[in-house]
């Protein structure tokens, strides 16, 4: 995975509180057998009609092309554990995800790839999705900055420095070796 | 101080503290063709190999036909995703129940069925109903794809240490017919919400979650995740150790580990909950969904609450109802026995299991489907087709012109060519009622199989209390 370096754009507001998986990714582009290409479905039926016309939807507005941070509702990413969403919005071009609060498995999922997850009181997520300008997002520091301000956030420190460095997971994992051999004897 | 069950199960899994997070040992693990092939991939790049192909069982259940079975795969992308679980069970040395064994079905329906499941155990799969298993008192949870590929190479998880949460279901239902388990877990959700169980592992207790049958549990848990818990269980009790007696994967030592599981896997009565929710079954009576997530549900007898009554002051809350309301195409103040249905699926690792089918056909006897609905039976596994079979529920169902299907997880979530027509209303066994959950622009009534068995005669939901 790559490290994860300080993110510097515009948010792309999506108030809504309990946004599925299933909104990310629809089924239909669940049959892939690859973890690559899944950006052009994110929020598919919210983007698309039927027909294929473009839904009056904020990725559709131009003004928010490029953004990398996602501004959004409480309890994001409920529902299935489908790491496509992870795959979808990583693969679309969002690095950050700012919201109320994660659904549990969503919020591991997209530490294993590469998206940051921060989480902050409501009222403070409202006000960052109400600026127009640049947002700066600082995991080393935990600060994110916009308009003058600056705002700490949380996040635990194995997970931080995973980010930070881009580590394999497994491989981590595969340095205790000799205690889970070591369980499996006792048990 | 005591400890609860989770406590118990999490700490005889721990296999090391690294910074803060916990080193978790994997008992058992489920595979299905839609959220492994990527594992299996990251596993052939790193040349890494399965470490416990004898802890990990296959099955092929999200995208598969339930229809004859005998058949080619039309959809030529499912057939790619099906032989590649069948190539990587292959390669990787994994026990496979593909689509001609007699134990293909839903992995949270055979999981149980086969004796995978066990008191006091570790369990993961690819899938956020995976907390189902917690019904036999085990730690199961639903995983990503990347956590897939870690189990297999390790045989552990990474996790963070969740919080415990009783939720006390006291007294008995007033009917035990007509209201289930599906209308205890859905009346749960409604109170405390899509987000209430977050950060947390459920344990049911009480005297209404004792009185429920293996099957009931099951569906229970099920639907934890609904409540964004991590994972849902019940104390294993006599019940449980009877289900699990006998069954193909089921431990030789059996009567030694009953002893165990007796003995130890229970809350100490001096142990503490982070924090606790109280329901009494006797206040419950039958649920029906009428919004695009599973909190959004009302009494039988009631009408489609207004988007400020809903929402209770929480402005974003509201905005979500206005919406919801509008995708379900319904309006505030309609009665929802007045909701009229174009489809009715049963089926679901919610609600397909032998029980499931037994109370639905119940209500059907001698009766047949609505002209204005389309009905279709799938169990959750060929296991459960075989028995019900055996029964002749399938003559049943045939009679009042349901389909009886081949099993699979199939319109619960509509990655087989089972999927609601655009506009189309449903009646639904299954666990979401997401935009678009079963089909595109298709709109989910959450229910259970009695009250979708009822509403598929009358083509509207009714009060089934009135009818058993």
């Amino acid at each position: 995975m790559e490290k994860f370096t300080p993110v510097s754009s515009i948010g792309t507001p999506l108030e809504r509180p309990n946004i599925d998986t299933d909104q990310m990714v629809p089924k239909q582009f669940l049959k892939l057998v690859q973890r690559t290409g899944f950006g052009e479905f994110l929020f598919y039926d919210w983007k698309f009609e039927p027909d294929g016309r473009k839904k009056e939807f904020v990725l559709n507005d131009p003004k928010y092309s490029g953004s990398q941070i996602l501004v959004t509702g409480e309890n994001f990413g409920c529902g299935s554990s489908r790491e496509h969403a992870a795959w979808a919005l990583k693969d679309y071009g969002f690095d950050v995800i700012i919201a109320p609060s994660f659904a549990d498995i969503f919020y591991n999922n997209c530490f294993k790839n590469g998206i940051l997850p921060v989480f902050l009181p409501k009222d403070q997520v409202s006000e960052i999705m109400k600026t127009k300008s640049v947002i700066n997002v600082d995991l080393k520091s935990q600060t994110i900055q916009y308009d003058s301000k600056s705002i700490p956030f949380q996040i635990e420190p194995s997970r931080k420095k995973t980010l930070l460095e881009g580590l394999d997971d497994i491989a981590v994992t595969m340095q205790y070796e000799d205690k889970i051999t070591g369980y499996e004897k006792a048990h | 101080m005591g400890k609860t069950l989770f406590e118990k199960i999490w700490d005889n899994h721990t296999v090391e503290e690294i910074d803060g997070r916990t080193l978790i040992y994997i008992d058992r693990h489920m595979v299905h063709e839609v959220t492994s092939p990527q594992a299996f991939d990251g596993l052939r790049i790193n040349k890494r190999r399965v470490r416990r192909p004898d802890l990990t069982f296959a099955t092929m259940d999200h995208n598969v036909p339930t229809n004859n079975r005998s058949l080619p795969i039309i959809d030529q992308i499912s057939a790619t995703q099906i032989k590649a679980l069948e190539n990587n069970c292959k390669e990787f040395g994994i026990p496979l129940f593909g689509l001609d064994s007699p134990h293909q079905g839903i992995v949270h329906v055979i999981g149980p069925e086969l004796g995978i499941t066990l008191p006091g155990i570790t369990m993961v799969c690819g899938d956020s109903h995976t907390s189902t298993h917690g019904a036999f008192g085990a730690f199961a949870l639903g995983i990503g794809t990347s956590d897939v590929e870690h189990v297999l190479a390790t045989q552990c998880l990474v996790l963070d240490r969740p919080k415990t949460f009783e939720i006390r279901v006291d007294g008995t239902r007033k009917n035990t017919h007509a209201i289930t388990a599906k209308d205890i877990i859905l009346s749960i959700i409604k109170k405390i919400g899509t987000g209430g169980g977050n950060g947390t592992v459920i344990e049911y207790r009480g005297r209404a979650i004792s009185d429920l049958s293996m099957e009931e549990r099951m569906t229970i848990c099920n639907m934890s995740i609904e409540a964004g818990a991590r994972a849902g269980l019940v104390a294993p009790d006599q019940k449980t150790f009877d289900y699990v007696k006998g069954r193909k994967y089921t431990p030789k030592n059996y009567d030694e580990l009953i002893q165990d599981w007796r003995e130890n896997l229970k809350t100490d009565e001096n142990a503490k909950f982070d924090k606790s929710f109280v329901i009494n079954a006797s206040e419950i009576i039958p649920q029906v969904s009428w919004g695009t997530n599973p909190a959004m549900t009302a009494d039988v007898t009631d009408v489609i609450p207004s988007p400020e009554e809903f929402a209770k002051g929480d402005a974003s809350q509201e905005n979500a109802a206005k919406k919801a309301l509008e995708y379900m195409d319904l309006k505030a103040g309609t009665p929802i026995a007045d909701i009229r249905l174009d489809r009715v699926f049963i089926g679901s690792c919610t609600n397909a299991r032998l029980q499931d089918l037994i109370e639905a056909s119940s209500v059907i006897k001698g009766r047949k489907v609505s002209l204005n609905v389309r009905a279709m039976v799938v169990p959750g596994s060929q296991q459960v087709k075989k028995q019900a079979e055996e029964l002749g529920l399938d003559k049943i169902f045939q009679e009042a012109n349901f389909e009886w299907r081949e099993s699979g997880c199939s319109m619960c979530l509509g990655m087989n060519p089972d999927i609601l027509a655009r506009g189309e209303r449903c009646a639904s066994t299954s666990n979401r009622n997401f935009e678009g959950r079963q089909g595109s622009g298709g709109r989910t009534h959450l229910v259970s199989p009695i009250m979708a068995a009822a509403a598929a005669l009358t083509g509207h939901f009714v009060d089934v209390r009135e009818w058993v």
